[in-house]
């Protein structure tokens, strides 16, 4: 009894701290201290908010660099993140990736002669961890670049100058893995111009 | 497999130990008898500590047995487990609700109150679309603390009856419960958070946000009090995300330095915890024998995933597209991971989660080829010993020591003992059920689960690879891990059964390792003598991972037939 007592005592406390107190505090100190990452790191463009930075949403046209593909439901939402699941010897696997790789050499095939599927990275047609990874590995970003400069006009070396200031690399140059961020770059292309 | 990307494991070892070692030595000065802040400026903790005490009744001398700590952890996790429930049930007629969350069902309440009470977080749920605000503050993120408090207090309970001599108590818990949440979580889940703040983990109270896509498209946008959460699954060993894909959604886990951060966080407080014993039981040596066995289990783990994974499945490689790491990309199996990890981060993450018994994870463990997700589910099922939990891990590994110095007592002929103590047929039966109910638990549920239509009815991906589904669900929940091969499904079956396995798994070896030390506590200490069986050099690390394989190693060897090995050579 005396247990129960002291442990509903406890809970009361315990929740009004670490429940309220503490999670409040670091909101407080997170909105005055860093505001843009507190709210998602969203992106406006003309006052309107376009997306965030830290989540894909859906590109499909060719004047767009594309996202890797997403399992979730709808494809890059940001509200409902999964994973894709299929185990490494589902035949599911197998046709969704083969499905994709198709896709893209239909997609980029016109605008790289040649181009075969020994050339598409594995990230391309695999699904992401969370489904709204907002990055394609620049190797994917580099697959693009032909159809984006002559979807728009642009000389090559400018979509390429353009990937390399929109990927963000390792932390601290060390620390995880290089990543160009595709929301960005589409923002940044809509800002060059082109037709 | 880069240079790089294996530096940056080294990288992390390395801070391990060197964080891990002078927070250990702190956290034995924590728990010390007496105040611990009562000098100087920080005389007012020591005001508000005792303020505590009052108000549970209770007072910081007043120490209590094994049995009855046991039953007051137990009375105290009880009762939270009844609010976490309620929480979930009435949320959507509470406040901080902006997004309009429902109440949750009732036997996914069950298993959620279950499951963070146990400090396990698996979650048959998506937060961003089943929880509200109120529920993932004040009852989830809650539990990510107290839970993480309860393992290390009764860590601390169990070091001390080990390191004393003709003792009848253990401590308060009450005492401990509060030092750790308050001298050692709390300070660290505020640095943690502002790291994660700063690197772009939402931290608002705000509902969702909505955004017209440059295409024109309508995209919601998740978000919530997210960064003060994450900090405090990671540290306090719980794992349960924010996000329904955890720590492999940006929001949760923006960049390679949140990574490198919340990995670290993953598993300092219990590499710190094999210190704080060594300074505890005045024994530093046997601290290292120990963290040496725990290391050397955590590399093969490394070793194992890490060229499983970036070698890929068989599906990629069949596929023709181009696995190969480098040219601007980190290659092998990217199926359900992020490219801003890669696969060396992927590995690490992977190994430290289910060392602890974190259970969080930054990539689908569904998706990991039959050789890497075994890794994973072996270390499940060795008890998350791997430094383990918080607290958890390491009175779960006191079970294997003694067993380890039950066999060489045999071996040499000689009463065994371990830090002086005599090692007694109590011990071993206390040793042996700490060891031993949760392993076969997992196969008896497992096998439960895959006779029956109930069961089956989980499972997501056909054949091999669902019977390896259903086995990690247990044998995560079971041990309290809390990650998942995320395609098994939620049923009621599912749902009850997993809760059950939560609240034993986590209940039956704390109650042994409570018995272990109110047994060990009352015995004197015999000198040591040329005879002694010595716990500190590489005879007993080589000693204790051979116990390690052989007891719980092989009671899972036949399941791993069944499941990762046959998977690995089908294609």
């Amino acid at each position: 009894m005396r247990n129960v007592v002291s442990s509903v005592i406890a809970i009361a406390l315990l929740t009004a701290f670490f429940g309220f107190v503490y999670p409040f505090v670091m909101t407080g100190f997170a909105q005055v201290a860093f505001k843009h990452q507190a709210n998602a790191s969203l992106i406006e463009r003309n006052g309107r908010v376009v997306g965030s930075k830290l989540a894909a949403q859906e590109f499909k046209s060719p004047r767009y660099f594309h996202e890797r593909p997403s399992a979730t439901v709808p494809a890059y939402n940001a509200g409902g993140t999964t994973f894709a699941n299929l185990g490494p010897t589902n035949p599911d696997l197998a046709k969704n990736v083969k499905a994709a790789a198709k896709a893209i050499l239909k997609l980029e095939g016109p605008y790289n002669p040649g181009l075969t599927i020994r050339q598409i990275p594995v990230d391309a047609v695999t699904t992401s961890g969370s489904g709204i990874d907002p990055d394609i590995s620049p190797a994917y970003a580099e697959l693009q670049a032909r159809r984006i400069a002559a979807e728009r006009k642009l000389p090559l070396s400018t979509v390429q100058k353009l990937i390399k200031e929109n990927t963000d690399g390792r932390s601290w140059g060390f620390f995880g893995e290089p990543g160009v961020n595709v929301l960005e770059l589409n923002l940044a292309l809509d800002r060059q111009g082109g037709k | 497999m880069s240079g790089q990307g294996i530096g940056q494991i080294v990288v992390y070892a390395l801070a391990l130990v060197v964080l891990g070692y002078p927070l250990g030595l702190y956290m034995a000065r924590v728990y010390a008898d007496g105040a611990f802040a009562a000098h100087g400026w920080l005389g007012w903790l020591d005001w508000i500590e005792r303020g505590f005490y009052r108000i549970v009744r209770t007072q910081r001398e007043k120490e209590q047995d094994w049995k009855s700590y046991g039953i007051t952890v137990l009375v105290f996790s009880v009762l939270f487990w009844g609010l976490l429930y309620l929480i979930q049930r009435a949320q959507g007629h509470l406040f901080l609700n902006p997004d309009g969350m429902k109440g949750v069902p009732s036997h996914l309440s069950l298993n959620t109150a279950a499951s963070f009470v146990t400090n396990t977080n698996w979650q048959f749920y998506g937060g961003e679309y089943t929880m509200s605000y109120l529920t993932q503050m004040a009852g989830l993120a809650v539990q990510n603390f107290v839970s993480a408090a309860v393992g290390m207090a009764v860590l601390v309970a169990v070091v001390r009856g080990i390191a004393r001599r003709s003792a009848g108590t253990l401590g308060n818990f009450w005492v401990d419960l509060y030092r750790s949440l308050v001298y050692i979580l709390l300070p660290l889940a505020v640095v943690v958070s502002t790291i994660l703040i700063w690197q772009g983990v939402p931290q608002t109270l705000h509902g969702h946000a909505t955004a017209t896509t440059l295409q024109g498209a309508q995209q919601t946008i998740a978000r919530g009090p997210v960064a003060s959460q994450i900090a405090i699954k990671q540290l306090g060993t719980n794992g349960g995300g924010f996000y329904n894909s955890n720590s492999a959604v940006p929001f949760e886990n923006p960049t390679g330095l949140s990574n490198f951060v919340e990995m670290l966080a993953i598993l300092l407080i219990p590499a710190a915890q094999v210190f704080m014993f060594g300074k505890m039981v005045f024994n530093r040596r046997h601290a290292l024998a120990v963290f040496a066995a725990m290391f050397i289990v955590f590399a093969i783990g490394i070793s194992v995933n890490l060229p499983a994974e970036q070698h890929g499945s068989q599906v990629l490689r069949n596929s023709g597209v181009n696995i190969t790491q480098g040219h601007g990309q980190s290659g092998g199996n990217m199926s359900d991971k992020e490219v801003r990890f890669g696969q060396a981060v992927s590995t690490n993450w992977t190994v430290a989660t289910s060392d602890a018994s974190n259970g969080s994870v930054n990539n689908g463990f569904d998706a990991q080829t039959a050789a890497g997700g075994a890794v994973p589910l072996v270390n499940l099922f060795l008890g998350e010993v791997i430094f383990g939990g918080v607290g958890s891990g390491l009175y779960g590994m006191f079970f294997y020591i003694v067993v380890a110095v039950f066999v060489a007592g045999l071996m040499v002929g000689r009463t065994p003992e371990w830090l002086g103590k005599k090692i007694e047929a109590r011990e071993i039966k206390y040793a042996a059920v700490g060891a031993l109910f949760v392993p076969t638990m997992v196969l008896v549920l497992t096998a439960l689960s895959i006779a029956t239509k109930s069961g089956v009815a989980s499972i997501f991906n056909s054949g091999v690879h669902g019977f390896t589904e259903t086995l990690y669900a247990y044998d995560s929940q079971s041990n309290n891990n809390g990650s998942a091969f995320a395609g098994f499904g939620v049923t009621n079956f599912s749902a009850y059964f997993g809760a059950i396995a939560m609240l034993l798994g986590r209940f039956v070896p704390m109650f042994a390792g409570l018995a272990l030390a109110g047994a060990l506590a009352r015995k004197k200490v015999t000198p040591v003598s040329a005879g002694t069986f010595r716990t500190d050099g590489p005879t007993f690390v080589v000693l204790l991972i051979g116990v390690i394989a052989l007891t719980a190693g092989l009671m899972i060897f036949p399941a791993l037939t069944l499941g990762p090995i046959v998977e690995g050579l089908t294609h």
